[in-house]
């Protein structure tokens, strides 16, 4: 199912442990860095590299491929795909081929086909967002820079992405 | 939380203000901290390299602060907000997110005169030169556009000349030249327009106005919309490694919020005009309120509009609503909820009128401000303009006659009360001698 509400996203997040990066990158000025750095740090989701050309990221192993990653951790959660649209429908069919549950094409990464292809394997699918703008709204970090959340909200209830983290 | 579109006075109570998670304080608490500790030396080193949120130092953010900046970006659809000192630091902070020494900007010309002088001046100072383009024919502000031109620049509703600003159309004219519309919207406030969806790429606003309301605090706050492509390559300020941070490309790293990005670590972090908790506290206080404010601020601005307009002794009434305004389809278009309540009229009789007319009130007060509750009376020509001549004055659109109000809440009958009184005494001064003889 695409998932296109902000509370579809929130609740992705909340009910998400594991996160695949594919195209993860060691270069600390990437994207993808300050992606993976923010999910690791802030202790959310327990984020993986999916790099054939690294070995770690910070520390944190990285797997050559979705298939080697869910060979040894099992399936993940969610996909996060930082590669270019082109290689997006190749990697949906690992993600698919891996029993990953959500597929997240990152800012850019929009492949028709590949949409079609893991909405109809039954994955659940955000397009053209990004991982760590999406878990920053929903853990305070976008309000925190001034950044407009688009939440209102009059409960003190903690976000269920911080509550699941500090378990 | 719900997929539900919230109202504008739902947002202009609630965004950015979620009971406080530390206390459950419903109210927004003002953090008067200076600084923010780190978690650990990984999170301090996470937070400077922009790779985490989160406070550091209050002069580049603060929770009482964003809090504020929040609300703002909520109330204009914007993606963000930066907060600065004053209304003139937001749209300098603006300004030099995207231009440096070499480049040049475009505005219309009628402008608030601190924003004239800060373009004029101040920034042809710094080496940024500015094209002011007068009359209202958005042709001739495509005609100022040079290759090294990085934003065009206008009021919304200009002070004090009172034109609307044609915002689809200047919008239209900057992206076919691949340049962001930066707006000034003080004057009618998100409550009664909001530039982003007329094509604005930044709005700008001394918040010290309507959006306090109380007249208490100075503050200004920036928001952007998040539609701009900043990575296109008319911006290398943006576009190109900034050796102010770490030669961090910033359109590159953070896309969609690279302006408000660099606006916030580099412009607010070095040129020091930081908004004050305390003062964002106010803001939010008054935002509270707003649209109900601005409601009652237009409706007292067109009976005392047309309440002048029936006077012998006012010669013409320039608010954008009144049937004989060149700006009236503007105005229906940008500002159907209602025109402002700033507005300028002319007394018969000139700069002596004008003198006697202020000298008589009891209930405006006289003063340089506008958008406080209570109302507010200028005449240029005796007080902000009264080294330049008569004819001097008629050149800059600022004529002798010419009287300034910002209508306030007060009781209507109490305010056109006092301006009779200042009518009879200005008609008095504009009778020659001999006459009254």
């Amino acid at each position: 199912m695409i998932l296109d509400t902000i509370s579809q996203r929130r609740d992705l997040l909340a009910r998400s442990r594991t996160v695949a990066m594919v195209g993860a990158s060691a270069n600390t000025t990437r994207p993808s860095y300050f992606v993976f750095s923010y999910l690791r740090t802030k202790g959310l989701l327990d984020v993986t590299p999916i790099n054939p050309a690294l070995r770690d990221i910070d520390g944190v192993r990285a797997y050559p491929s979705l298939e080697a990653y869910a060979a040894e951790r099992g399936a993940p959660d969610i996909v996060d795909v930082f590669r270019k649209p082109a290689d997006a429908l190749a990697v949906t069919r690992e993600a698919v081929a891996a029993g990953a549950r959500a597929i997240w094409y990152q800012y850019g990464v929009i492949n028709e086909e590949a949409i079609r292809f893991a909405d109809a394997a039954g994955l659940d699918v955000v397009v053209d967002r990004c991982i760590k703008v999406e878990a920053a709204r929903f853990d305070g970090g976008l309000s925190i820079g001034g950044l407009n959340s688009g939440l209102i909200s009059a409960r003190r209830t903690p976000p269920p992405v911080r509550a699941r983290a500090a378990r | 939380m719900q997929d539900h579109t919230f109202g504008f006075r739902t947002r202009a109570l609630h965004a950015g203000t979620p009971p406080d998670p530390a206390t459950g304080a419903r109210a927004q608490p003002i953090y008067l901290s200076t600084s923010f500790v780190f978690d650990s030396a990984e999170h301090a080193a996470e937070l400077f390299a922009l790779r985490t949120y989160g406070n550091i130092y209050s002069r580049i953010g603060n929770p009482t602060v964003s809090a504020f900046e929040e609300r703002m970006a909520s109330l204009e659809g914007g993606l963000g907000a930066v907060a600065t000192a004053s209304g003139l630091a937001a749209q300098l902070a603006a300004i030099l997110c995207l231009a440096q020494a070499g480049d040049h900007i475009v505005s219309t010309a009628s402008l608030y005169g601190g924003t004239v002088t800060q373009f004029t001046v101040t920034l042809k100072r710094m080496g940024i030169a500015c094209t002011l383009v007068a009359g209202d024919d958005p042709e001739a502000l495509r005609a100022a556009i040079l290759p090294n031109t990085k934003l065009v620049y206008a009021e919304t509703i200009g002070n004090p000349l009172g034109n609307v600003a044609d915002l689809t159309a200047l919008a239209a004219i900057a992206h076919e030249n691949g340049l962001p519309f930066v707006v000034d919207n003080t004057f009618a406030s998100p409550a009664l327009c909001r530039p982003i969806e007329f094509g604005a790429d930044v709005v700008v606003h001394s918040a010290t106005k309507f959006i306090g309301g109380h007249g208490t605090v100075i503050g200004g706050v920036m928001i952007e919309s998040g539609k701009f492509p900043w990575g296109a390559g008319k911006h290398p300020l943006l576009s190109e490694p900034s050796p102010g941070y770490h030669n961090m490309n910033f359109a590159e790293t953070f896309g969609e919020y690279a302006f408000l990005m660099r606006a916030r670590t580099e412009i607010l972090r070095d040129t020091g005009a930081a908004l004050s908790p305390m003062n964002a506290f106010m803001l939010i206080q008054g935002l509270e309120t707003l649209p109900l404010r601005m409601a009652a601020h237009v409706e007292n601005a067109r009976i005392i509009a047309n309440f002048l307009r029936g006077r012998e002794e006012v010669a013409w009434v320039n608010y954008a609503e009144l049937d004989d305004s060149p700006y009236r389809a503007l105005a229906a278009k940008y500002l159907p909820s209602g025109a402002g309540a700033v507005f300028t009229f002319g007394l018969r009789g000139g700069r002596e009128a004008g003198r006697a007319f202020i000298e008589a009130l009891e209930l405006w007060s006289h003063l340089a401000n506008v958008g406080d509750a209570k109302s507010l009376v200028i005449h240029p020509a005796s007080t902000t303009h009264q080294q330049l001549t008569d004819a001097e004055l008629q050149a800059s659109g600022v004529t002798p006659e010419m009287v300034r109000l910002s209508v306030g809440l007060e009781d209507p009958a109490d305010l056109i009360w006092d301006l009779e009184k200042g009518l009879r005494a200005a008609a008095l001064a504009a009778t020659p001698a001999g006459a009254r003889a």
